[in-house]
């Protein structure tokens, strides 16, 4: 589902819950990454201390968000990288569309890069007769089935192998049906690799940007990452414009974070660090290489002192593997492209809370996610956060559609519920009427919502504080 | 505009910068693991052949002929080469005469529009390393003007070569001691085996778009 359609978040969880085959390739391929991190990260000491400092360093590198940006577009400059500035993803994929005509380009070949589906910008690209073919297997698979990604890090993997057997078989003309995973990435390999030949514009994402020497970080597996920076005579690298940090220096331990949070890896099969164009006398790689820095609300998460930690997610995505929502409904029914926890703090802060904030509700606030971020964002915190904004008038909320949630019947309830709980006569008056009474009221209104999926409490004849009162406090 | 988008998203960014002061403490840095010269060639011989790398130990007489049974046992036709690098020199300088069965050695001496063909068509490709690191089991990739980038990553069997003194014991380390930030080239690149995926149910495939098979020569003298 795209950002442009309303999201009804309680129909596609429904949707989810019922899908048995989806539900169990999500939960069996989540427990693998899960006990893959475990592995990686057996040392409990060192790996607390690899976060506090990959916390700090994103932490840091945000402290001097303006600074570090200038300097890396001064640096990339300097280097020969272009540097673009977008304010919103129409923008982005407009200067996209730009580079690709100034080069009268229709062929794109895309590594993975989640900035790329935030803008939704295959889908611009064709409207403007361009091929963007993805090139990550799990990338390529999910767009012959126009899905967009289940999971940041494993785009494809609400999909078993059968199911993926047929997808190739029913989109990749003249290949045999196969059902085993050897054969069906060779397959993928030939197709792709006729396109990497013929491609006029590679594209990526970045995951690290360092402001110091104006180089890109990629990391991957596959390889098609560094055909696509590679091959074609010009290259667009997309980033968030969080994704800069301050030296060459702190890119390993992050890297070593990042790569073992996502997929339990010591390292990936690539790190490709590129800091320049070809240069004279170089015999390959793009002529012309430019970076789109994107904003899209970044900026504005920013300039809220605690919701700024948003920014420091490097999108391993191990909360989403560790999340049991997720695990329950795949990463679809979240309606945007970040899905799970960090998701569930993020589209509500790019999008408004009127489109997004309901994604707030849909977390048992059990502090996994907080409990295995690399750098420490305080997940469920900004998750309350929200939650409460949601509720909240206050002028000095920063946050679009603050209050949207708000209604006469609740801000009635609470008033009452002060006034009785700071009046003791009308306190002891209103549980004994609840005694009486509670269990008779008609289940309508709020009460009808907050007893759809929850047991009704039973209220008990007399009250603790009158137990109390009348038996003492046995202290044994 | 991305001049005037530039302009607005740098005043946002400066007025929170300006309302909310924040310094943050920078906690030290990870320990340097360290490993004695033994231990770095065992440990990234380990680690890579563990991501189904081929590592053999050789040494700067012996490698070239390493190379040539490599390649006859694969009956590889054709090996892509840089040959002004010093792997270069010596490995032409081995095949002399005597090519009979050794494949088909295509110079990358021309830009990639002039030979791209030939690039995607040829079966291996050998290439100098700049070092590797221990703690990760990973090569150090440092391409030149005489030692491309696609080398390295289209031809379906990629062959490094190792010295073997320069096995640093992390990326930190290296980073630090060669001072990276002063000389970064266009594009470095870390290889810790062949490529994979596991985008499919999370099972293991090789040579999904890079090299289908790594072989690392680390000469030991």
């Amino acid at each position: 589902m795209t950002s442009h359609q309303p999201l009804d978040f309680e129909k596609n969880v429904s949707r989810a819950l019922n899908d048995t085959q989806l539900i169990k390739n999500i939960k069996s391929a989540m427990a693998t990454l899960v006990s893959k991190r475990k592995t990686i990260f057996a040392d409990e000491t060192e790996t607390e201390q690899l976060r506090i400092l990959g916390s700090a360093l994103k932490k840091k590198a945000l402290s001097n968000l303006p600074q570090l940006l200038e300097q890396l577009e001064e640096k990339c400059t300097q280097n020969g990288i272009q540097v673009h500035w977008a304010e919103t993803t129409a923008e982005a994929n407009q200067q996209v569309l730009d580079i690709m005509k100034s080069h009268g380009a229709t062929r794109l070949v895309k590594g993975k890069s989640m900035v790329s589906e935030e803008m939704e910008l295959n889908a611009f690209l064709q409207k403007h007769g361009i091929e963007a073919l993805e090139t990550d297997l799990g990338e390529f698979i999910i767009q012959l089935n126009h899905e967009t990604p289940a999971h940041i890090i494993v785009p494809a993997i609400h999909k078993n192998k059968v199911q993926i057997s047929k997808i190739f078989h029913d989109n990749i003309p003249d290949e045999p049906y196969t059902e085993d995973v050897a054969e069906l990435t060779a397959i993928a390999r030939k197709t792709l690799r006729q396109k990497f030949y013929q491609a006029d514009v590679g594209l990526s994402g970045v995951n690290f940007a360092v402001a110091e020497t104006g180089t890109l970080c990629l990391v991957e597996n596959e390889g098609n990452g560094r055909l696509c920076t590679t091959v074609p005579g010009v290259h667009i690298a997309l980033m968030g414009l969080e994704k800069v940090v301050e030296k060459l220096e702190d890119v390993p331990p992050l890297l070593r974070l990042l790569i073992g949070s996502a997929t339990g890896q010591l390292i990936t099969t690539y790190v490709n660090m590129i800091t320049s164009a070809r240069r004279e006398g170089e015999k390959d790689g793009p002529k012309e290489v430019h970076l789109i820095i994107l904003d899209n609300g970044r900026s504005k998460i920013y300039a809220d002192p605690r919701r700024r930690q948003t920014l420091q997610c490097i999108r391993c995505g191990t909360c989403l593997s560790h999340c049991p929502v997720y695990n329950r409904i795949g990463g679809h029914a979240y309606g945007y492209i970040y899905p799970g926890p960090i998701g569930k703090i993020l589209n509500p802060q790019i999008e408004g809370l009127r489109a997004a904030g309901v994604l707030a509700s849909a977390s048992s606030l059990c502090n996994a996610c907080e409990e295995v971020c690399p750098v420490k964002i305080q997940i469920p915190d900004l998750i309350r956060r929200i939650r409460n904004e949601s509720y909240s008038k206050d002028p000095t909320c920063t946050i679009e559609g603050h209050g949207y949630k708000r209604n006469p019947v609740e801000v009635l309830t609470w008033k009452a519920w002060q006034i009785i709980n700071t009046h003791p006569l009308l306190n002891a008056a209103g549980l004994k009427i609840l005694s009486v009474l509670g269990m008779k009221l008609p289940k309508i209104g709020p009460l009808k919502d907050w007893t759809r999926y929850r047991t009704t409490p039973e209220l008990a004849n007399k009250s603790l504080h009158e137990l109390v009162k009348q038996h003492g406090v046995d202290h044994e | 505009m991305s001049e005037g988008s530039r302009h607005r998203i740098f005043s946002r960014l400066h007025a929170a910068t300006r309302q909310s002061p924040e310094s943050v403490l920078q906690p030290p840095a990870m320990p340097i693991k360290t490993y004695s010269q033994k231990e770095k060639i065992e440990r990234l011989k380990t680690l890579m052949e563990a991501m189904r790398t081929e590592v053999h130990l050789s040494s700067a007489k012996n490698w070239a002929n390493t190379v040539k049974d490599i390649l006859k046992k694969r009956e590889v036709k054709s090996l892509l080469y840089a040959p002004r690098t010093a792997v270069g020199e010596t490995l032409a300088h081995h095949w002399g005469n005597d090519a009979g069965d050794l494949p088909h050695l295509i110079p990358y001496e021309i830009e990639i529009e002039q030979l791209k063909e030939k690039v995607f068509t040829v079966e291996a490709g050998i290439t100098s390393t700049e070092g590797a690191i221990a703690e990760t089991g990973a090569l150090i990739l440092w391409p030149t003007e005489k030692e491309p980038r696609l080398m390295s990553i289209v031809p379906p069997l990629h062959i490094a070569v190792l010295q073997a003194d320069k096995i640093h014991n992390s990326l930190s380390e290296v980073i630090q001691k060669e001072n990276w930030p002063t000389k970064m080239p266009t594009n470095v690149v870390l290889v810790s085996g062949p490529s994979k995926t596991a985008d499919i149910e999370m099972t293991l495939a090789f040579g999904v778009h890079g090299p289908k098979e790594l072989i690392v020569l680390i000469l030991e003298d």
